[in-house]
């Protein structure tokens, strides 16, 4: 594991709280100051979107961040120059989830080296699965980006294989389907987390639909941390620009609950 | 390097939730092809119930307006739902029936997919959800109501450009949804692997009977095939059994919209580049940050920012060559087809007779081109109406 996600899980109670923001929505500098009160808040990583034309993974909400940011003229470039401004001012953790064509467009070894120089250790391709990851994954560790793997509800015998090759941490899909707040989970959570810790001590953070405190005091009291995304989207979506106070006092009740766990 | 790959194309760049179900699919699909009494239901069902083998038509007039190579055209459009996708659509219901699916969705641009998926799931007892870009189902309003006479259920998308590829965006969210008793019923040689090859070659009977039939009529192999491209699966089915002919040139006729020059076209050969999406590494439109493009054709059908893998394959070997078909060269030539031939073409298969138009003086009489007419126009005749200034009730 590389010192960053070292930082990310050693936290009081080993629990992290890992929150997703879509760049570029509604602006840049909104980007900026939502990471920066993140941070404030006690978030342990940030997963920074870069926004896609067809996101598939994603439920309503990051699908229309996406499209807003894109709108608004966010680029794979813009997005760097938005890390390179937290960078000015801020060391928290760092990875970017988003799909694989604008990556594989931009060039692996080209967007990689780019994340080395900021300090982005990690990047989520969800639909990069095992079978395709090399392409990614091997110019990605030449740069010393890790490319999180992600084990979802379907994976069963998958997942040995997965979790034994993964870095930085694993992403447990939580659910079925996309993204979205959601308020039932699919069972089978608690056998999912064993059966990766029985082949891997990487740390297991879940994600897809959790949004109040204590889904995500029971999800962190199984794993090694949550992953917040469309809730805190949904605060953007509602306040615009102004969203950041809004932002802050959700991530910090969340981190409050996840301490708690 | 995973399975499904063509060249460097293909691939299987899909969700992890997506995974297994895809596995259980092609080993089911592996079995299933194998066995015999799969094989005689679904000829039983091609030949009694979708009306195959179709005809290959000899058109006279048309080859002797247009002076040079003998026309035939391969009347997909006589299948039963009217187009070639009924051939890949029952193959797949009934693979999903046998791994014990309940349920099938699809995605559909013209509607001719979302029609025959809703048709066979009617006759198979399978519930159907047909998910179709609103702009689509603005365009294809007859074709819903038909889905929905069938017992289908269509979901209008109203994401992205709401057309084609939000369809499929949308149909993949669903199934990943809910895998358990769904089949996605994906209409087009693309999406990640096994798809390519499942719908490639349930298509292929449209060119073993071709071969067959051509061999019958004329004693040799065309010279030319000719078919219009989407994703691209009437065009594979119609190239596939003369691939190893190489005699035979494989021609793929792309929509070019208002032109390849503008930014108003689907032609993804020609002004497209390497990409990833919808489940595999092919050629799409998509900008310099790898945003996909919002594509444009007057068909439905055609407006789709990619093309098929194993397509993207045979154009960089030089097996099939792509070539692009404007607009207004596919309404004259649906018009043309059916002044001359009685024949009302689907507007996307008009691409194809455009382009034999082009070409069919530069062969001799001695020499035949067979063209695939897909799918026939009746639910394009509204739509042309209206691109003549013509004001109809519809």
């Amino acid at each position: 594991m590389t010192d960053m996600f070292k930082r990310v899980f050693d936290t009081d109670n080993k629990k992290a709280f890992i929150a997703f923001i879509t760049a570029g929505d509604p602006d840049a500098d909104s980007t900026v100051k939502f990471i920066l009160e993140m941070e404030r808040a006690g978030a342990d990583l940030i997963e920074i979107g870069i926004p896609f034309s067809d996101p598939t993974a994603e439920g309503v909400v990051i699908q229309e961040a996406n499209i807003r940011a894109l709108k608004n003229g966010m680029t794979t470039d813009g997005v760097f120059d938005i890390v390179k401004r937290v960078r000015e001012v801020s060391q928290i953790p760092l990875v970017f989830m988003t799909y694989v064509n604008p990556v594989f467009h931009y060039g692996y070894e080209k967007f990689f080296a780019k994340c080395e120089e900021l300090g982005v250790g990690g990047i989520i391709i969800p639909d990069v699965p095992f079978e395709e990851k090399e392409e990614a994954a091997q110019p990605a560790a030449e740069h010393n980006v890790e490319v999180i793997s992600m084990i979802s509800p379907t994976s069963e015998e998958r997942i040995k294989s997965i979790a034994q090759e993964a870095r930085g941490f694993i992403y447990v899909v939580s659910s079925m389907g996309v993204t979205g707040v959601r308020s039932e989970f699919s069972a089978g959570r608690d056998a999912m987390v064993s059966s990766i810790r029985r082949v891997t001590d990487t740390p297991c953070a879940i994600g897809f639909g959790i949004s109040t405190p204590e889904q995500a005091k029971g999800m962190a009291s199984i794993s090694d941390g949550v992953i917040v995304g469309s809730a805190i989207v949904r605060i953007v979506a509602e306040h615009g620009a102004g969203a950041a106070p809004f932002i802050y006092e959700y991530v910090k009740g969340m981190k409050d609950a996840v301490k708690e766990a | 390097m995973s399975k499904g790959r063509y060249g460097i194309y293909g691939g299987q760049y899909i969700s992890e939730t997506l995974m297994n179900e895809l596995y259980r699919l092609e080993e089911a699909y592996e079995h299933y092809k194998n066995d015999p009494q799969f094989n005689a239901e679904l000829t039983k069902l091609f030949n009694e119930y979708a009306g195959r083998p179709s005809l290959l038509y000899y058109a006279g007039k048309m080859t002797r307006e247009l002076g040079g190579a003998k026309i035939y055209l391969k009347r997909e459009d006589l299948n039963h739902t009217g187009s070639h996708k009924i051939n890949n659509v029952l193959g797949q219901a009934l693979l999903a029936k046998k791994m014990g699916k309940t349920r099938l969705i699809a995605e559909t641009g013209a509607g001719q997919h979302g029609v025959a998926t809703a048709t066979a799931a009617a006759l198979l007892d399978m519930e159907c959800e047909v998910f179709m870009g609103r702009e689509d189902t603005e365009r294809q309003a007859l074709n819903v109501y038909r889905m929905e006479l069938l017992g289908a259920k269509v979901h209008a998308v109203t994401t992205g450009t709401m057309t084609l590829k939000d369809a499929v965006n949308d149909a993949m969210r669903e199934w990943s949804n809910r895998v358990s008793d769904t089949h996605y019923c994906l209409g087009s040689v693309m999406g990640p692997h096994p798809f390519p090859m499942i719908v490639r070659d349930f298509q292929s009977v449209i060119s073993k009977e071709a071969r067959a039939q051509i061999l019958d009529a004329e004693g040799k192999l065309p010279a030319a095939v000719v078919a219009c491209v989407g994703g691209g699966s009437n065009s594979i089915g119609m190239f596939y059994n003369f691939i190893n002919d190489e005699g035979v040139e494989l021609i793929g006729c792309e929509a070019a919209g208002k032109g390849v020059d503008t930014d108003r076209h689907a032609a993804t050969i020609a002004k497209g580049s390497l990409g990833i999406f919808h489940g595999m590494k092919s050629i799409f439109c998509q900008d310099e940050y790898g945003q996909i493009a919002p594509v444009y054709s007057i068909s439905a059908g055609l407006d789709y920012p990619g093309i098929g893998p194993e397509h993207a394959y045979l154009h960089d070997i030089g097996r099939a060559q792509y070539v692009p078909v404007t607009d207004d060269e596919a309404v004259d030539a649906f018009e043309y087809l059916s002044r001359t031939e009685g024949i009302i073409p689907a507007i996307e298969s008009a691409h194809a007779i455009a382009y034999v138009r082009k070409i069919a003086k530069n062969y001799s009489p001695d020499q035949s081109i067979i063209v695939c007419v897909s799918g026939r126009g009746d639910k394009d005749v509204a739509a042309i109406a209206r691109y003549r200034g013509v004001d109809i009730h519809d």
